[in-house]
């Protein structure tokens, strides 16, 4: 079955970017614009993997990893983070919300590729 | 990062959104404290402009956004309080940021240093931050190992239940691990308890691993970068000295005891929160989502949905010939099919619209530059910003709007001083206000200064040779002759509306929109233009009638009643012009077939005619002299001038629906083929007649 990905970020370019590269890795990727949107989504169906970004307008992405990890269906659903923050304590609070992973942009396709291969079971 | 090429229009279509954002935002900016969500705003701008330029490695745009981004999270998390210049300043990045984006978009470097000063500055303003916390950079250097001898590792791995619950897996891990060398694992078991006390959520799993590789400490944890605190890790160099063992190793067993006992609690937490997450996305229902279509694409469809209300209307006016009372239902479906045709054509007339705020939302930052400028305090009033407008009036109204800003600026507003003076507040307020009145969008721009001063007005028009020495004028048309070309009442010409582009041009943008610009003002109070544009260029509703054999299309909005004249309400002016008395008021009659045919039959019997009353923009209504009024139809509007030119009194053509092409009157063109002569204008005088 082909694996379904949440893409979180409110910048157009970025989302396409993460689309392509996922979809090109086979996966299906369906975007949401900022955490609240995310959150929208995730009603939708059952995830394999969340991307998403830390600066959004209206939720930002720390918020959402915490809403997601509380939602049972995303307990054990891999979150990554992908920012250009590379800011310890942004770090720190994103790992207490319980993300997986922290991808630090700009991301070259195939070290995307091979985190997320990485993390999805 | 080539295969991200295609991205390069997305991200700088983006730009241009976040640039127009960034600069709305920062116009508004105030000494002290700001609004949380403009200055988050202007943040989220910044910083997804750098993350973009960092993916397609504009370096230098880089480098400044991230300057700039440092300063607005400082800002906004309330550690830097803007100064009195600080304002000024951040536009001014803003600025240098829009153009080492376009220079970027260009495929051009930026002009050399550019951005120097402001990154300079931009530094300088991030040390005023208070009580900054030490800031790592991260810039995640490789450590500089250049052993390339294989080393032995022994590594102690145990979980935590936190890692299996932010979905972090050890066998990934332990498969990255084996990716840096020869690895070989072996589980530590010793930790699961007794059945009656396992807890099926707790983590009880470890292991021992054994690694072969050419590399060092830090490759192997960063491995385990993410989750270095959801585990034990220890991690021995066997060649290495034996005594840096250990450094956080057998708390293990305590810890997961600990744990066990305290499990149930986060577990209990989380139904509850399960039911606020899925609740928050009643938040998001009201979001607008969009999708991008290239304008041609659009041009297209509106083009082939035009042609399609024509030819529904040509065939609807074949089949009525055809078609009587027996064939009800023939006749429903027809007009059902209208229907749906005229719908169908507002949905796609409806893609093409957009909210002014496109427009408006620059003046702010023009207002304020202007203002400093020449010395003068300004407030800037916006209203109706959401009122939709065809995206191309959108794109033509930039520039007149613009100079009639400015214009009040310089000319309509007075000094600080001169308005204390007159007991005028020192702040002067510009009003730039929309709205949607009988399909036409009404632009205002006003100020409360000095107003027109209609005897300078006046003199200056005589001294430049527009209006005969002798003319005796009422204030609504002094007023109106600063639209000529060639008028400029400015007494020096100062750098800012003073370059030769006059109200005339603005007039002729507004004309060429199918637009009119009048303008109403009081000496000392202020003055207000008013532009009326349509909503759109390329439909109309119209009203066929007919004159001396030819149809015409009148614009529906321009018309305000028809009347069948009686001998008694007309009257032949002296200047051999004609007049109409209806209900008190005294209407100008225009004979439609003399006006716009060269056969100099004057004054047709009316009486045998009917009249259309239209209105001008400037409120004065006209009487047009047509032989019969046949019917009411939307058009599709096509320029005359594109394939033909110009031609006074012709607003453009339409295809009708029997297919033949019929010229649309442009009212106000009408009243202005044959002006009346100096001597009569009182007679017809209209004032505060609007409708």
């Amino acid at each position: 079955m082909t694996r379904r990905v949440l893409a979180v970020d409110d910048s157009k370019t970025m989302r396409d970017m993460v689309s392509f590269t996922l979809k090109r890795g086979g996966f299906e990727v369906v975007e949401a614009e900022d955490g609240v949107d995310a959150i929208a989504r995730s009603a939708t169906g059952l995830f394999d993997l969340v991307i998403t970004d830390i600066n959004m307008p209206r939720m930002d992405g720390i918020t959402l990893v915490g809403k997601l990890r509380s939602d049972p269906r995303f307990r054990t659903t891999p979150i990554l983070v992908l920012t250009t923050e590379a800011d310890a304590t942004k770090k720190a609070a994103g790992k207490a919300a319980g993300a997986t992973g922290w991808i630090v942009k700009p991301f070259e396709p195939s070290q995307l590729l091979d985190v997320v291969h990485k993390v999805c079971r | 990062m080539d295969e991200f090429e295609q991205f390069r229009q997305t991200f700088f279509e983006e730009c241009a959104e976040l640039l127009e954002h960034l600069e709305e935002a920062t116009s508004s900016l105030l000494p002290g404290q700001n609004d949380p969500d403009v200055l988050d705003r202007m943040f989220r701008a910044v910083h997804s402009i750098k993350a973009g330029a960092g993916a397609f490695k504009f370096e230098r745009l880089v480098r400044f956004s991230h300057e700039f981004e440092t300063v607005m999270d400082l800002v906004r998390s309330e550690r830097i309080l803007l100064d009195d210049d600080d304002p000024d300043f951040l536009l001014r990045c803003s600025d240098v940021l829009h153009s080492l984006v376009s220079a970027a978009q260009n495929g051009v470097e930026a002009a050399e240093g550019v951005e120097h000063e402001a990154l300079e500055d931009l530094k300088d303003m991030a040390k005023r931050a208070s009580d900054t916390p030490d800031m790592p950079l991260d810039l995640i250097i490789p450590q500089a190992d250049c052993d390339t001898t294989e080393k032995r590792f022994t590594l102690h791995f145990r979980p935590h239940r936190g890692l299996y619950e932010s979905a972090n897996e050890p066998y990934l891990l332990i498969d990255a691990l084996a990716g840096l060398g020869a690895l070989t694992v072996k589980a530590d078991v010793s930790a699961i308890p007794e059945f009656k006390d396992f807890h099926p959520e707790e983590a009880y799993l470890a292991w021992d691993m054994d690694l072969l590789a050419v590399c060092n400490e830090g490759d192997i944890r960063e491995v385990f970068e993410f989750v270095e605190d959801e585990c034990d890790l220890t991690i021995t160099c066997i060649d290495d000295d034996v005594d840096e063992l250990t450094d956080t190793p057998y708390v293990v067993e305590e810890k997961g005891a600990d744990l066990t006992k305290s499990a149930p609690a986060p577990q209990a937490a989380s139904p509850v929160k399960a039911i606020q997450a899925l609740e928050d996305p009643n938040a998001g229902q009201n979001k607008v989502s969009s999708i991008r279509v290239d304008l041609s694409r659009v041009d297209r469809l509106v083009d082939m949905v035009g042609e399609l209300v024509i030819a529904q209307a040509v065939a609807l006016q074949s089949l009525e010939e055809l078609v009587d009372i027996r064939h009800v239902r023939q006749l429903q479906s027809l007009e059902d099919l209208t229907q749906r045709t005229r719908a169908l054509q507002e949905g796609v007339m409806a893609i093409r619209m957009q909210p002014l705020r496109a427009v408006f939302s620059r003046f702010p930052r023009v207002v304020r530059d202007i203002a400093a400028k020449l010395g003068k305090r300004v407030r800037l009033e916006i209203e109706g910003e959401g009122t939709e407008v065809d995206k191309t009036i959108i794109e033509e109204l930039s520039d007149p709007l613009t100079h009639m800003i400015r214009n009040c600026l310089d000319h309509g507003l007075e000094t600080p001083e001169e308005r204390k003076a007159a007991g005028k507040p020192e702040e002067g307020v510009v009003r730039l206000t929309a709205e949607q009145r009988n399909g036409r969008i009404l632009i205002r721009v006003g100020d409360d200064g000095r107003g027109l001063n209609p005897e300078k007005v006046l003199k200056k028009a005589k001294e430049k040779g527009l209006v005969s020495q002798d003319a005796d004028m009422s204030k609504e048309e002094i007023e109106n002759l600063i639209f000529l070309p060639g008028f400029s009442t400015a007494d020096q010409v100062s750098d800012l509306s003073g370059r030769g582009v006059g109200m005339d041009v603005v007039r002729r943008n507004i004309q060429k929109l199918g637009g009119r610009i009048g303008v109403d003002s009081i000496p000392g109070q202020g003055s207000i233009f008013t532009m009326a544009l349509p909503l759109t260029l390329a439909v109309l509703d119209g009203m066929l009638v007919s004159a001396r054999a030819e149809t015409y299309v009148i614009p529906l909005s321009a018309i305000v009643e028809t009347v069948c004249p009686k001998a008694s309400d007309l009257r032949d002016m002296p200047d051999s012009g004609q007049v109409m008395s209806l209900r008190g008021e005294v209407i100008r009659l225009i004979d439609v077939g003399t006006a716009l045919r060269t056969d100099t039959i004057n004054n047709v019997e009316p009486l045998r005619q009917m009249v259309v009353v239209t209105e001008t923009e400037l409120g004065r209504k006209i009487g047009l002299i047509v032989d019969g009024v046949l019917g009411q139809q939307q058009v599709v509007i096509k320029s005359l001038e594109v394939n033909y030119r110009a031609i006074a009194g012709v607003a453009g053509t339409a295809v009708l629906g029997d297919g033949r092409v019929r010229l649309i009157l442009d009212v106000d063109g009408l009243s202005e083929i044959n002006p009346p002569s100096q001597d009569a204008p009182n007679a017809l005088k209209q004032k505060g007649m609007r409708a």
